[in-house]
């Protein structure tokens, strides 16, 4: 038996479904729900500073320990332990070197994830972009 | 016992996702079936449930109210404790939802000594509760970054708050760490009173656990056990917009999405559905007009009715005969 508030349930529960399902609907009218981003890698170089799989998932991680162990050990070679090439522990003069143009790389994949990094309030960026 | 229970129940569920993670053919159940079977349990679930409530009849205002009720015009009436207007019954129920009103009013009572019985303020279970409530929706809205693209301003906007101090590289966000350490307290008042204990559930435990367990899992993946989260965002979408990849994401993924999933599948057939029935409580959710308007069961029969003066008319002259005093002459 319907009682005299199952309208007003049932528009509660529209209201609910409409925003559970958010995701889904907003998505699909931005028409980006099969995007991924697309890296621009740098020219002439294989090789990253560790295995692709590892900087995927660690790099912040990496820049980290890089960062403590200039600013508070003085220490500034780094040794990759998956090709054993050394490297000098800098975000400015390693990594941008390579991937020079910031906004084709670190940004897309950042803006896919929704992270921004405010390391280049003091960091400079490389120009490669313009 | 029954937190025992609950607890091996957990690890069960862990240990199914953990191992389940490892074997390439069980990536299909992982990451797509149980998710599609999770969102249906919740949405279907949740849908009849609310449905079944609102055909339950509700005849009667239920005014158990903390306040003076509407009266003469010169006494003042507690609008938002006994509301006697719509828009009184919807400030009611928004102090309910967003500040948990009724849970505030809480006390103790203890037996001093010498017998006397005195009650005493409890805040802690409403300020863990507010904590854990507020915490979790502000993960849930910032984990919409790994459900929608391009990441809507508003879920950038409460990542910067929640991660103000940036403390850290990834910086961590406040509400993970207070969502643990409220959850944590609710365990513990459970646990540590002879009286909850006494009166807790298997269904009281396992939310608890199965929430501590989600939140430490993802705790572990954004500082200590890194999971490659572009990976997880592509299957993330998939699953919402029907074309779902496998792609896997490692172990404490796996744990993590498939207690999430374990958490919705259950949600509608649990006590979390007070979500949706504290919109529903009828102490709550109606105004007290029952002096002001005559409410009339929807139900009641039809009844023939027989006044007073129809009764005399048919009789008088046989009540005047008999000497019994009638109103008409
Ligand atoms: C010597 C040049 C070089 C340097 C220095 C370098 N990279 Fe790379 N990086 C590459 C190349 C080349 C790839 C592509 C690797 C591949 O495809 O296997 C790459 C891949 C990556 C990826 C994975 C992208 C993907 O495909 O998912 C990330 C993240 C990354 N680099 C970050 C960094 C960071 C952070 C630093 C500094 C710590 C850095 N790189 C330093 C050349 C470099
Ligand atoms: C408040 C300003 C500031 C911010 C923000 C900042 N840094 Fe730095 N960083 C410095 C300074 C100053 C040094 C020391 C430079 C030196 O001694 O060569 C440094 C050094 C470093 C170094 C080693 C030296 C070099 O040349 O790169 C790394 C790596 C580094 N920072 C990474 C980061 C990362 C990653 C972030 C973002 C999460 C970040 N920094 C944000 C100021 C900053
Ligand atoms: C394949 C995608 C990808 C690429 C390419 C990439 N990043 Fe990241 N980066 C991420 C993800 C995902 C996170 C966030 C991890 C998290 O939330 O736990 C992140 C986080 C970071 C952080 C920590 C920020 C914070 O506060 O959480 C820094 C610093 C960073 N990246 C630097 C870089 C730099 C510099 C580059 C370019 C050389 C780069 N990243 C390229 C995916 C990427
Ligand atoms: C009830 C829902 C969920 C709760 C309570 C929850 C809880 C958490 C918590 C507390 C964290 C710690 C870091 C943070 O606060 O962001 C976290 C991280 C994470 N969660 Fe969830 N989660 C939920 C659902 C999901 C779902 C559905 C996914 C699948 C995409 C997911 C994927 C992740 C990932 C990838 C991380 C790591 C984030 C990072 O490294 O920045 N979570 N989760």
């Amino acid at each position: 038996m319907a009682s005299r508030d199952t309208g007003r349930i049932v528009v509660g529960l529209v209201i609910f479904l409409v925003l559970a399902s958010f995701p889904v609907w907003f998505s699909a009218t931005q028409g980006r729900s099969d995007y991924r981003p697309e890296l621009e890698y740098p020219a002439g170089e294989t090789k990253c500073v560790e295995s692709k799989e590892y900087m995927r998932t660690w790099h912040m991680d990496l820049l980290n320990q890089w960062r403590d162990s200039v600013v508070r050990k003085g220490v500034r070679t780094y040794t990759s332990d998956a090709h054993h090439t050394d490297y000098d522990m800098s975000l400015q003069n390693t990594c941008m070197k390579c991937h020079t143009n910031k906004a084709n790389f670190c940004d897309r994949c950042h803006d896919y994830v929704g992270v921004s990094p405010k390391c280049w309030e003091c960091h400079v960026e490389p120009r490669g972009a313009e | 016992m029954t937190a025992i229970l609950a607890l091996g129940a957990i690890l069960i569920l862990i240990l199914l996702a953990g191992f389940g993670s490892q074997v390439a053919g069980l990536q299909v159940v992982f990451g797509v079936a149980v998710p599609y079977a999770a969102i249906a349990l919740f949405l279907g679930g949740l849908v009849f449930k609310v449905m079944s409530w609102a055909r339950t009849p509700v005849p009667f205002r239920i005014p158990t109210t903390c306040g003076q009720q509407k009266t003469l015009d010169w006494i003042p009436s507690a609008r938002f404790d006994n509301p006697h207007t719509t828009l009184g019954v919807i400030g009611r129920m928004a102090l309910e939802v967003l500040f948990f009103r009724s849970l505030f009013r809480n006390t103790k009572v203890d037996i001093r000594p010498g017998g006397r019985i005195i009650h005493t303020p409890a805040k802690w279970l409403w300020a863990a509760a507010l904590a854990f409530h507020y915490s979790f929706l502000v993960i849930f809205i910032r984990h919409l970054r790994f459900f929608t693209e391009p990441v809507p301003g508003f879920v950038k906007a409460i990542q910067s708050v929640d991660s103000f101090f940036e403390i850290g590289v990834p910086s961590i966000f406040l509400t993970s760490f207070l969502l643990l350490g409220a959850l944590g307290f609710l365990l513990l008042r459970r646990l540590v009173s002879p009286q909850l204990r006494y009166i807790s559930l298997a269904n009281d435990y396992f939310p608890l656990f199965l929430l501590i367990a989600i939140g430490t899992t993802g705790v572990l993946m954004r500082h200590f056990q890194k999971t490659d989260i572009e990976t997880i965002k592509a299957v993330a979408m998939g699953i919402l917009s029907f074309s779902p990849v496998t792609a896997g994401g490692g172990a404490l993924f796996t744990i993590h999405f498939f207690l999430v999933c374990v958490l919705f599948a259950v949600f509608p057939y649990s006590k979390l559905m007070h979500m949706a029935g504290v919109f529903m409580s009828p102490t709550r959710n109606m105004a007290n007009t029952n002096r002001a308007k005559r409410h009339i069961n929807p139900w009641n029969h039809p009844v023939a009715f027989r006044t007073y003066e129809e009764y005399e008319d048919d009789f008088r002259d046989k009540m005047k005969a008999a000497g019994i005093p009638v109103e008409k002459e």
